[in-house]
């Protein structure tokens, strides 16, 4: 059996030529006027059934991609104005930002915007917040009977060593954002400093750090307030010890962020782009926000889930939204204070 | 004396064609790192973390390198130099963590034993699912040893030890180095341990920067950093690898090596295959089977299938185009060592060194400037992993080119057969089986890949790892389980592939 390179590179060229004819095909169907492409920071469990209701509710087919918010931000950015996305479904505010920092979101219609309080939406009507989410402190009860309710109260000595956190979420980096709004960068370096003294144990997510919390591996964990209703939507509420503290009025812990969407000027359809915006802040979808996935939806009418305070009883620092797009500083501050890979 | 023919002309061209494909990340990166100027740049590298960054990501490389290195090869000698126990099912069942996905191994053992992560967690699961590496270029080497030497030595008197070391892995050094230089480069752009280990090594920083930063220019000046340590790697091993010439020619037909006989020692040494095998698939296994169990599993039957489908065929596709992209340098760097050769070779080894993500982003930033018709389809999906994954294929062309006899392919020129018809029927057939191991490694290491898939597949296209991804980033793990058995055992496949044609080829015999 002799083998013939010559024979098999003429079969790989085949092939490799096959293949680039085969998607210059599909790529000339794609130019079809009832469809969008969405680039989804939230994964295909949350908000697969939803998109699969859009195209049912209004004919448009729907194309996703699903990857990080941040990930899907950086190639947004990297393809600048030839990206094929007509939508950036985005897990939060700062990812939003930072596309459009990066000048590439169209203004979102008027009566989409006007759907939802303004303080959750880009000051410049980029992007409009669907769904709200307040970072909470997750107590393991037998660790911390007592736990703090501000993040002053962290820094007691008592806490010293048994503090979870995500160094490098962008749920936790947004709170740090808001902190530097709040108190200003000197304000925030200080609480820094003294939170990294606190010796706090580093994460890779969210996630680890309400698992850690309710196995009793810490006391105490920095995260948002629906971990803990997925956990108990999983396991059943009677599995789960961990427990929310949702922080006190005006406290920088307690801040609120959403989850958001924009839709790309070089949208190739922007109208069904709106469309997908608009459906968003719909009825049926702020319902399915709340029931689904434990979030706040944003819309005047809709009721969260029952186990959660309502929306109107937090009352979160005063942090303009548009401005937690402002990460790098924040990244520096928390290397400069070792929080960051130090 | 192979050294002193001029390489042709073609082969040159193919060869320096694909060396320029894998540089270009490289292109890319120093593009946005300097899009800020060279103050920036020369900022980020003296700031003081940045050097901490190095020393911690430097100590991970050397310790998990030297575990490897003590483990594959202290492994390929007890299986194919000794008269232990079962000896070939156990040759192929030390091949198999390779198929391990990194990320899934760690998540699997945080979850089972929280505390064992950090530093040493990290080393644990590296070492796991990477000596394979240096196991298998070890088997492939000490096949290829002429056991007359090893059976001269003994019958001058030198005992089983002193045989092994001062004659046979001797002649195995170049292999074993080749081997370390894949784990090395390995932990420099492993992802999925670090992260689920909480070590913060350098691609933990460079994905932060990614993922929460959207700050291209310093994971751009970070990850040149750790492309100065791909490239000092390469350089250390292509001198570790000296002159080792590794082709045999005479001494007619392979024949077994002579084997240590272990005796009462028997049962101590199956100790270490045993612990290896118990952190590398038992401890895993029983935290999979509780993921299971916890809700039962949710097994959506078309999806499922749908995401193995399209996993076995980007990965065979890939696996195709890297191969034979790999074949001209392989040769090159086999047959016509020089300067320029090895240039080439080294040029391509120092993409696999840098994280995945960076990889994903500058073809991203590739596919819209100039393929636009692909970008986003299977073509520069195929073609990131052929950037990635390459060097792999390049490594096992090589050594299994360097292992035919270069007299045999003269003697059928000297006939007047025409040189490619001559490397064909002589050479090709030879070294086949260790081109289609490198084609077998690839395949194996696409199934597996996760952050270059995400950023470039088709849109409505699903891999087993995007899936697995996917339901375990929201820590549905019901439903993210069948994912990670379906890579599980399907990777499985082409690793026992690998493993059985080294044990086959490896002297490992019977038992």
């Amino acid at each position: 059996m002799s083998i013939s390179i010559a024979r098999l590179a003429g079969v790989v060229g085949a092939v490799g030529a096959a293949l680039v004819f085969t998607a210059c095909g599909s790529a000339m169907q794609t130019e079809d006027a009832d469809r969008i492409v969405v680039y989804s920071g939230r994964s295909e469990a949350l908000v697969g059934p939803l998109i699969k209701q859009f195209t049912a509710d209004t004919g448009i087919a729907v194309e996703t991609r699903y990857a990080g918010s941040g990930e899907l931000a950086a190639q947004l950015v990297t393809e600048g104005d030839k990206s094929p996305a007509d939508v950036f479904l985005s897990q939060d505010a700062g990812a939003l930002g930072a596309v459009s920092k990066a000048g590439l979101l169209a203004p979102i219609d008027a009566p989409t915007l006007q759907a939802v309080p303004k303080q959750f939406s880009a000051a410049d009507g980029t992007w409009v917040g669907v769904s709200g989410r307040a970072r909470v402190l997750v107590y393991n009860p037998t660790l911390a009977p007592n736990p703090p309710d501000t993040i002053d109260g962290l820094l007691a000595p008592q806490w010293k060593g048994k503090i979870g956190f995500a160094p490098s979420n962008a749920s936790w980096q947004a709170f740090v954002t808001g902190l530097r709004v709040v108190r200003g960068e000197d304000g925030a370096a200080q609480w820094l400093r003294a939170f990294k003294a606190q010796d706090p144990q580093a994460f890779e997510n969210n996630v680890a750090v309400r698992d850690a919390v309710d196995s009793g591996q810490i006391a105490l964990g920095l995260v948002n307030h629906y971990y803990l209703y997925e956990l108990i939507h999983t396991k059943g509420a009677d599995a789960v010890t961990a427990r929310n503290m949702f922080m006190a009025p005006g406290d920088p812990g307690g801040l609120i962020n959403v989850a958001g969407v924009g839709v790309l000027k070089s949208a190739p359809n922007p109208e069904g782009a709106q469309a997908f915006a608009a459906y968003l802040v719909g009825e049926s979808a702020q319902k399915y926000f709340a029931q689904e996935t434990a979030e706040y939806p944003l819309v005047a009418g809709v009721a969260p889930s029952a186990e959660m305070p309502p929306l109107g009883d937090l009352q979160p620092p005063e942090v303009d939204l548009s401005q937690l797009d402002d990460i790098e500083a924040t990244q520096e501050l928390l290397a400069q204070t070792g929080l960051l890979t130090n | 004396m192979t050294g002193r023919r001029r390489p042709p002309a073609l082969l040159l061209i193919a060869a320096a064609a694909v060396a320029t494909g894998t540089l270009i990340p490289l292109g890319y990166l120093a593009g946005r790192a300097l899009e800020r100027g060279w103050p920036f740049v020369v900022a980020e590298l003296l700031q003081p973390r940045t050097a901490a960054l190095v020393g911690r990501s430097l100590l991970l490389v050397v310790v998990v390198t030297a575990a490897c290195v003590v483990l594959g090869v202290g492994l390929a000698v007890l299986v194919s130099r000794t008269d232990v126990t079962a000896r070939r099912a156990l040759a192929v069942a030390l091949t198999l963590p390779l198929a391990m996905p990194s990320y899934l191994l760690a998540y699997l053992w945080v979850s089972a034993y929280p505390s064992v992560a950090g530093f040493w967690g990290a080393c644990l699961v590296l070492t796991l699912v990477s000596y394979p590496l240096v196991l298998l270029t070890t088997l492939a080497a000490l096949a290829r040893v002429d056991p007359a030497q090893e059976e001269v030595a003994r019958s001058l008197g030198l005992g089983g030890i002193a045989v092994l070391f001062r004659v046979t892995l001797r002649q195995a050094r170049a292999a074993i180095a080749a081997g370390a230089l894949l784990v090395g480069l390995y932990v420099l752009s492993d992802f999925g341990a670090v992260a689920a280990m909480r070590f913060e090594a350098f691609t933990w920083v460079i994905y932060g920067a990614y993922r929460s930063g959207f700050n291209p220019a310093r994971a751009a000046v970070l990850s040149l950093v750790l492309m100065v340590f791909a490239v000092a790697l390469v350089i250390a091993e292509s001198r570790a690898r000296g002159l080792a010439a590794s082709s045999r020619i005479g001494g007619g037909s392979p024949r077994p090596a002579p084997l240590n006989r272990l005796g009462r020692w028997n049962g101590v040494a199956l100790l270490v295959p045993a612990a290896v095998l118990v952190a590398a698939v038992v401890v895993p296994g029983v935290a999979l089977t509780d993921w299971l169990l916890t809700a039962g599993p949710r097994w959506n039957a078309a999806e499922w299938l749908g995401a193995l489908g399209s996993t076995v065929w980007l990965s065979a596709a890939a696996a195709l185009t890297s191969t034979a992209a790999a074949l001209p340098l392989g040769v090159l760097a086999a047959r016509y060592r020089d300067r320029g050769t090895r240039t080439l070779e080294a040029a391509s080894y120092v993409a696999h060194g840098l994280p995945p993500i960076v990889i994903a982003i500058s073809m991203v930033s590739l596919g819209v400037l100039l393929l636009r018709p692909i970008y986003q389809r299977e073509p520069l999906l195929i073609l990131a992993y052929t950037v990635l994954f390459v060097p792999l294929a390049i490594g096992s062309v090589r050594a299994a080119v360097e292992a035919a006899p270069i007299r045999l392919e003269e003697v059928a020129r000297s006939v007047g057969r025409p040189p490619l018809q001559a490397f064909g029927t002589v050479t090709a057939r030879v070294a086949m089986p260790g081109i289609a191991a490198g084609a077998a490694l690839v395949l194996l290491s696409c199934m597996k890949e996760l952050p270059v898939t995400l950023l470039l597949h088709p849109n409505g296209t699903d891999t087993l790892a995007t899936r697995l991804w996917g339901y375990s980033s929201v820590s549905d793990y019901a439903a993210a389980a069948p994912y990670a058995a379906a890579l599980l055992v399907f990777a499985a496949v082409p690793t026992a592939v690998l493993g059985m044609w080294s044990t086959g080829s490896g002297g490992v015999r019977g038992g």
